[in-house]
């Protein structure tokens, strides 16, 4: 398999192998490596659903609330409390199981994953264990065109429901050893989590960035989740092991936490890539142990937080207080029927249109972007035209107001009818231009506004013919000179009438109106 | 009228000062027993007025406090809010209000059923003052339907037992010898009833528990369809077997008891959305009925339970109840099922199993007992080691070692493999008989302190119950007859929600049944 963007992957892993050279030995860090050495990556995605309620019971799934407001006898493990399973929760884990091009269960049911903890209140967790509701299925991604472009086929092994644990806090420091005391918030105890487990398709942290944020795309796409990394309603953890390239048999796996955007994903996967290289390199092969690490995104490393001793034994057993889940096929066929068009479908939609591959990434990639661009388009837009606005000049306004397209206050409609005012001539391109910024800020119709401010093209015959005649009759000399052969004076008319219309004048029509005064009479 | 227990005898030689309450109480409930009125009589006598709620109340609560020093059925006796009430039962009557059904009767509890704002410890002592804030939804059921809850009754802790001795806190004695046990683990709820404590009561039943305590106290007792009552608010055990159901003293009050808690629960999701029958609607009183009232009716004798290990003097009264049956009818044929004796064991692997991680909330971290460590780990071991028993421990284990990597297949999963090999064989043989008999404890109550000592012989008594827990099925428990001075429980099993049904064969039987009506009443008759 060919590796994508090898360039500009190679000067970030070369950084990172810097830093392993640093903190390690310098010999340890040599060029070449990853010619060498070849990295498999699988990664596990914890999506926290946004249903108004919690997975199992009725309490708000909200963030932010007082410590142990949204609870009650079944979140929090009372004697005697049973779970009810939320049907929006089911059905979010559908659609994302459709969109994943997963084989959905016919029959599926929960099981309990059992350990201690105080912030899980039954002493175990309700998961599911061998029946998944979605199973086998793959995303695609277009790799940034920055980074060599390409198309990937990365598999997903299954995607099962869960709830999630409440909030330890540790008093005295963030961590429980060394602490007097810790509480524990249950608020979201009981929030509906689904887990997304890769296959180990990934080969670099781009690669492995680009799925997590395909992901991110598609639940923000079906409105499951709001698939914020920041605030932890999605984490992705990540495993990596490096081998020799073509052996066959993977290499010690390495699991890292900690990482609260893509690109530190990115950054943290190829650290440890790049670790486990000059390690393997090095023949300390044994120092690659069954770990997790933690991503430090101040220093840009990994550090060992626990060694795994031996895989820990949760019991699972089927859930008895909840029946297996079954879905018929008219279930699935109205859940897939409600399903909107998904990121990577946009994407191909877009580029057949005949969009750079540069503009569909950025239009259809955000979910944001695409939707404000669907409305242009759904307002009657040009495809291309409308591209080049939302690219150019409304991508630059933003950049430069620091705002969201989510925060202009031209309606996407507002875009497609100055589109439209261009096209039939009612204004010039460059009044289009010059009128952009007002509408982004203040909003209003852009024919309202071209009117108000008396920018309407000049287009009437005998209009034009007035002003090109208090053109010709303010500069005799000039005329006297183009017709003596300065024939490049032409322009210098143009620019004049211009000028004298306010740039409003259209540009065709005046053209031709002023070569036939300047040649005919 | 169902007979009573030797119990004044045993108060009147255990305790001086008891004795001349019992007397008293003896001649002056002449006229309105209070141990023997049936709900519907009580029902009648409220909306006639002869008696009132409160009235009734304070006639079982002085009952209580005169009886419980020896027969200790009670882990709490709610006597303020039973009598709260009463009073506003009371209330409805005088405003022409519309009754319930179970309008001001006296009601125990088993402590494992969550009473909002009344104490509910399972029996164990990791939840020691523990006070729910809700009620278990069959409590709301009965509450609404107008019962009044008298207390909370022993257990062994979290169900896990069949003698109360697991209790946490006491053992309960058996009202027909006090020396003995009053089975288990609802043995509270049985003996109250027995004892007149209360009118009816709730247990639990996950491999027995409601009937091997109905056989032992001689009194009616129902473990019904799994899913036909909620759970939510039982104490959860093993909650693929767990059913709450009623004991009474007849098949009338269970019938009504049962009735007014049925149904579909939304915060059970195993609870069956199954239609709830008028379960009283074909109780006929003896005096309707013709000679032979159960003529086209087939029942099985599950050959099984007649044989090797069982007291000669229990298959003879299940014998004596067989025949009783011919006469008044029915068909009566040996069946056997040959998965029978495999029960047990899958029993004893999949009951632990949900058992050792139900329990897994008893942390000390929410709610309940804590002990304090150096650290997590310490404080989880100690409050555990502290708060449950050792058969609670016991469970926990097995059922831990049960569910671990590498031993799940060998045991949890072919435990559920014969779970469905009987639920076949049951499937088989009821649809060709409409009930099927059998003992329900192959022995009768024995002596406190008798078994305590050999788990495993414990266990064996649970053998005529615990299939039907495996198979998800209803039985019921009505008396007939007397072992050597104890009673015996004739065990009814039927088709899934095939409740009404077995309500009707037990009442017949029940009605008809001169053994267990003539046989040398007790003193506490006697004295009266
Ligand atoms: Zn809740």
């Amino acid at each position: 398999m060919k590796l994508p963007g090898m360039h500009a992957q190679g000067v970030r892993r070369g950084q990172a192998l810097k830093a392993v050279a640093e903190g390690l030995t310098a010999q340890d860090a040599s060029a070449g490596l990853e010619e060498k050495y070849e990295a498999v990556i699988g990664i596990e995605t914890h999506v926290q659903l946004n249903t108004a309620t919690k997975a199992f019971c009725r309490c708000r799934s909200q963030y932010g609330a007082e410590p142990n407001t949204n609870v009650c006898p079944v979140c929090m493990g009372l004697p005697g409390a049973l779970p009810v399973l939320n049907a929006r929760v089911l059905e979010s884990a559908v659609k994302l199981g459709l969109a994943l091009h997963c084989t959905i269960a016919p029959r599926s049911k929960f099981d309990r994953k059992q350990y201690f903890y105080p912030d899980l209140p039954k002493g175990y967790q309700i998961s599911q264990f061998d029946i998944p509701v979605a199973q086998s299925g793959w995303v695609e991604v277009d790799l940034p065109v920055e980074f060599g472009g390409g198309r990937r086929r990365f598999g997903v092994t299954r995607a099962h429901l869960e709830e999630d644990a409440g909030k330890s806090v540790h008093g005295g420091g963030g961590r429980l050893s060394g602490s007097g005391f810790s509480q524990v918030d249950l608020n979201r105890a009981g929030v509906p989590l689904i887990e997304i487990v890769s296959d180990p398709d990934m080969r670099t942290g781009l690669e492995a960035a680009e799925y997590g944020a395909e992901i991110q795309r598609i639940v923000r796409y079906l409105g499951i989740s709001n698939g914020n990394m920041a605030e932890g309603s999605m984490r992705c953890d990540v495993n990596v092991s490096v081998r020799p390239r073509g052996r066959e048999r993977f290499g010690t796996k390495v699991e890292i936490k900690n990482m609260n955007s893509f690109s530190a994903m990115q950054r943290a996967i190829d650290f440890e890539i790049a670790r486990q290289s000059a390690l393997l390199e090095a023949g300390k092969d044994g120092e690659i142990v069954l770990e997790t690490r933690l991503w430090e995104e101040g220093a840009q490393r990994t550090i060992s937080m626990r060694v795994k001793e031996g895989l820990a034994d949760y019991r699972y057993f089927p859930e008895p207080d909840l029946p297996e889940i079954e879905l018929t096929a008219d279930y699935l066929e109205d859940v897939r029927a409600s399903l909107p068009e998904l990121p990577d479908e946009k994407r191909r939609r877009y580029a057949a249109a005949g969009l750079s591959m540069q503009d569909v990434l950025v239009l259809a990639n955000n979910s944001d972007v695409a939707a404000y661009f669907e409305r242009v388009l759904g307002a009657g837009a040009d495809i291309k035209a409308a591209a080049n606005w939302m690219m150019g000049d409304i991508t630059k306004y933003c950049k430069a107001e620091k705002i969201l397209i989510t925060d202009v206050a031209m309606a996407p409609e507002t875009l497609a009818e100055l589109i439209a005012l261009i096209g039939d001539g009612t204004i010039s391109g460059k009044i289009g231009k010059e009128i952009l910024p007002d509408l982004l800020k203040e909003g209003g119709g852009a024919k309202q506004l071209v009117e108000k401010k008396g920018l309407l093209q000049i287009s009437d015959d005998s209009a034009v013919e007035a002003l090109v005649d208090e053109v010709l009759a303010a500069h005799p000399k000039e005329l006297e000179l183009f017709r003596g052969g300065k024939k490049k004076l032409q322009g210098f008319f143009t620019g004049q009438v211009m000028k004298k219309s306010g740039g409003r004048v259209n540009p065709a029509l005046m053209q031709k109106v002023l070569a036939a005064k300047l040649n005919g009479q | 009228m169902a007979q009573r227990p030797q119990l004044l005898k045993k108060c009147l030689e255990a305790q001086p000062v008891f004795q001349k309450r019992c007397r008293a109480m003896a001649t002056s409930a002449s006229n309105a027993d209070v141990t023997t009125g049936s709900i519907k009589q009580l029902q009648g006598d409220l909306r006639s007025g002869a008696r009132s709620a409160v009235e009734v109340a304070k006639e079982y609560l002085e009952r209580v406090a005169k009886t419980e020093p020896s027969v200790r059925s009670f882990l709490h006796v709610a006597e303020e809010s039973a009598l709260e009430q009463a009073a506003a039962i009371d209330r409805a009557i005088e405003g022409g209000k519309a009754l319930g059904p179970l309008a001001g009767v006296p009601i125990g509890v088993k402590d494992n059923i969550c009473t909002k704002g009344l104490p509910s410890t399972g029996g164990s002592r990791i939840l020691e003052n523990f006070t729910p804030p809700y009620d278990a939804t069959a409590i709301a059921r009965l509450k609404a339907a107008g019962a009044v809850i008298i207390g909370k009754m022993n257990c062994d802790e979290f169900g896990m037992g069949s003698s109360t001795e697991n209790s946490g806190y006491h053992i309960t004695a058996n009202p027909w010898d006090l020396t003995r046990v009053p089975g288990g683990s609802s043995g509270g709820s049985a003996a109250g009833v027995a004892a007149g404590q209360v009118m009816a009561s709730l247990g639990s039943d996950t491999g027995g528990s409601i009937r091997q305590p109905a056989s032992f106290c001689g009194v009616v007792g129902l473990k019904p369809t799994y899913g036909l009552v909620s759970r939510y608010g039982l104490m959860a055990y093993a909650s693929s077997l767990d059913c709450i159901g009623p004991l009474a003293n007849s098949v009338e009050d269970a019938a009504i008891v049962l009735g007014a808690m049925a149904g579909h629960d939304e915060a059970d999701s195993t609870s069956e959305k199954q239609k709830v029958p008028d379960y009283t609607a074909n109780l006929r009183p003896a005096s309707e009925l013709d000679s032979r009232p159960l003529a086209g009716v087939r029942l099985g004798l599950i050959s099984e339970t007649m044989g090797e290990g069982v007291d000669p003097g229990v298959v003879t009264a299940i014998q004596a109840a067989a025949a009783h049956y011919e006469q008044l009818g029915a068909v009566v044929e040996e069946v056997s099922l040959p998965s029978f004796r495999q029960g047990l064991p899958a029993y004893y692997v999949l009951a632990p199993s949900e058992a050792s991680s139900n329990l897994s909330r008893y942390d000390g971290v929410r709610y309940g007992l804590r002990v304090e460590g150096d650290e997590l780990t310490s404080m989880y071991g100690k409050t555990r080691d502290q708060g449950f028993g050792a058969e609670v421990k016991r469970r926990i284990l097995m059922g831990t070692y049960a569910l671990s990597a590498g031993y799940y297949d060998a045991f949890y999963k072919r435990a559920q493999q014969v779970r469905t090999l009987i639920q076949r064989d049951f499937q088989s043989v009821l649809s060709k008989y409409d009930a099927l008999l059998s003992p329900t404890v192959p022995t009768t109550a024995y002596q406190i302190g008798e078994k305590t000592e050999d788990p495993l012989s414990m266990y064996v008594g649970d053998i005529m119950t615990v299939n039907v827990n495996l198979a998800g099925l209803p039985a019921l428990v009505v008396p007939c007859g007397l072992d050597q001075g104890l009673p015996v429980g004739l065990q009814l099993v039927g088709p899934a929600f095939g409740e009404a049904e077995l309500l009707r064969l037990g009442h017949v039987f029940e009605q008809t049944n001169s053994t267990w009506r003539n046989a040398d009443l007790p003193e506490l008759v006697v004295a009266r």
